[in-house]
């Protein structure tokens, strides 16, 4: 029983690190990159790896990954924070400097590619959360009311951030990112689901008594 | 029989009626042409058009070692006339360098139909999509800056068309 546990628990991370390694791999062996310079390849890698973090984040905050307590969940959800802000950054960055009037068009929404708005939407959500996690404690936000704020833009970054990757026709190949994107999806779902079930479950003991 | 008839003289009725509003709107058309300016509306510049333009291209026989076409027509708004001799600045992306490097960039003359041709590198996508630029701002007209999209990265050639009006 032990070993059917811990072999299930790292084929989960397994699962993991292929769902996050092999649109990486796809994308570092792409022929883009041949006519791309050194800083567009590291924001486009950026902007990869930030979609990557955005599959961890609710499986670590569901308490889906095996191995660590919740505690430590917990602390490795809000390190992968600030780390997909990072990215964030990284990647807005190395694509103002490839191009700074392509960046300038996205940022104030009047770039004619349609997934300019998606990404920039995203960006701000990022910003925000890490923002207001950065203050929860001096803003003295109780769980609730925590939740209450970075449910609904962990919402947004999923949903825009996924259908700003999925039209943006670049180093990233098909199949390995609509695969990482449905599993980004999935994960947001499934947490959302459990939360909602065990708000339920609350509700109705909280009634009884 | 009946119906036969009956559809025969619609037809000849249907007929005539198109080839009598053929011979007005050609003959009004006729009359308006110097007032006209609801004809052939001119192109707007498109967004992001402009980005990375580079002013005063040269004119060249072939941008780089060439493998991609770029073509197009430009006519005047309108009456819709080719205009013949207009200078077309073109850059991209390409396998040859980014937007912004001069070597990208390359200018070619409309010929007496108004059409341009210019060989190129292949496009490749930038920013998320395979996609051109391409710009008329010699004065005469008003300038027009176009960024025309590639249906696929594969594609070896891209169509952009100019109606310019006066500037």
């Amino acid at each position: 029983m032990q070993g059917q546990v811990k072999g299930l628990g790292s084929l989960i991370w397994v699962a993991l690190a292929l769902a996050i390694g092999v649109p990486i791999a796809f994308a570092a062996a792409s022929e883009q990159l041949a006519w791309r310079g050194p800083i567009y390849i590291l924001a486009s890698f950026a902007g990869i790896i930030a979609l990557g973090l955005v599959l961890v984040q609710p499986l670590l905050i569901g308490g889906y990954l095996p191995g660590p307590s919740a505690y430590r969940n917990r602390r490795t959800h809000q390190w992968i924070g600030g780390a997909l802000a990072l990215a964030v950054v990284i990647h807005v960055a190395g694509l103002w400097f490839t191009s700074p009037p392509d960046m300038i068009d996205a940022l104030t929404f009047s770039s004619p590619t349609p997934f300019s708005p998606f990404g920039v939407i995203t960006m701000w959500a990022v910003f925000a959360v890490a923002l207001l996690a950065s203050l929860r404690r001096r803003l003295g936000l109780r769980l609730r009311l925590w939740r209450f704020v970075h449910i609904p833009l962990a919402i947004v970054i999923v949903v825009a951030g996924v259908v700003h990757c999925l039209l943006i026709e670049g180093t990233m190949e098909t199949i390995s990112k609509a695969v990482l994107c449905a599993l980004v999806l999935a994960a947001t779902i499934k947490v959302l689901a459990d939360l909602w079930r065990k708000r339920a479950v609350r509700g109705e003991s909280a009634a009884r008594q | 029989m009946t119906i036969v008839v009956l559809s025969r003289r619609n037809l000849l009725a249907a007929g005539g009626s198109v080839l009598a509003s053929g011979v007005l709107a050609a003959g009004g058309s006729a009359l308006l042409l110097p007032a006209r300016a609801d004809g052939l509306a001119p192109t707007e510049s498109m967004t992001g058009g402009a980005n990375n333009y580079r002013k005063g291209a040269p004119v060249v026989d072939r941008i780089g070692k060439g493998g991609f076409w770029m073509s197009g027509t430009v006519r005047r708004a309108g009456d819709g006339a080719p205009l013949a001799g207009q200078r077309i600045q073109i850059w991209a992306h390409t396998v040859e360098g980014q937007e912004h490097e001069p070597q990208s960039h390359g200018a070619t003359l409309t010929d007496k139909d108004g059409a341009f041709r210019l060989e190129m590198p292949q496009i490749i996508p930038i920013f998320g999509q395979p996609h051109g630029h391409l710009a008329y701002d010699s004065g005469e007209f008003k300038t027009v800056f176009l960024r025309p999209i590639m249906r696929s990265a594969k594609e070896t050639s891209l169509e952009a068309h100019f109606v310019l009006q006066p500037a």
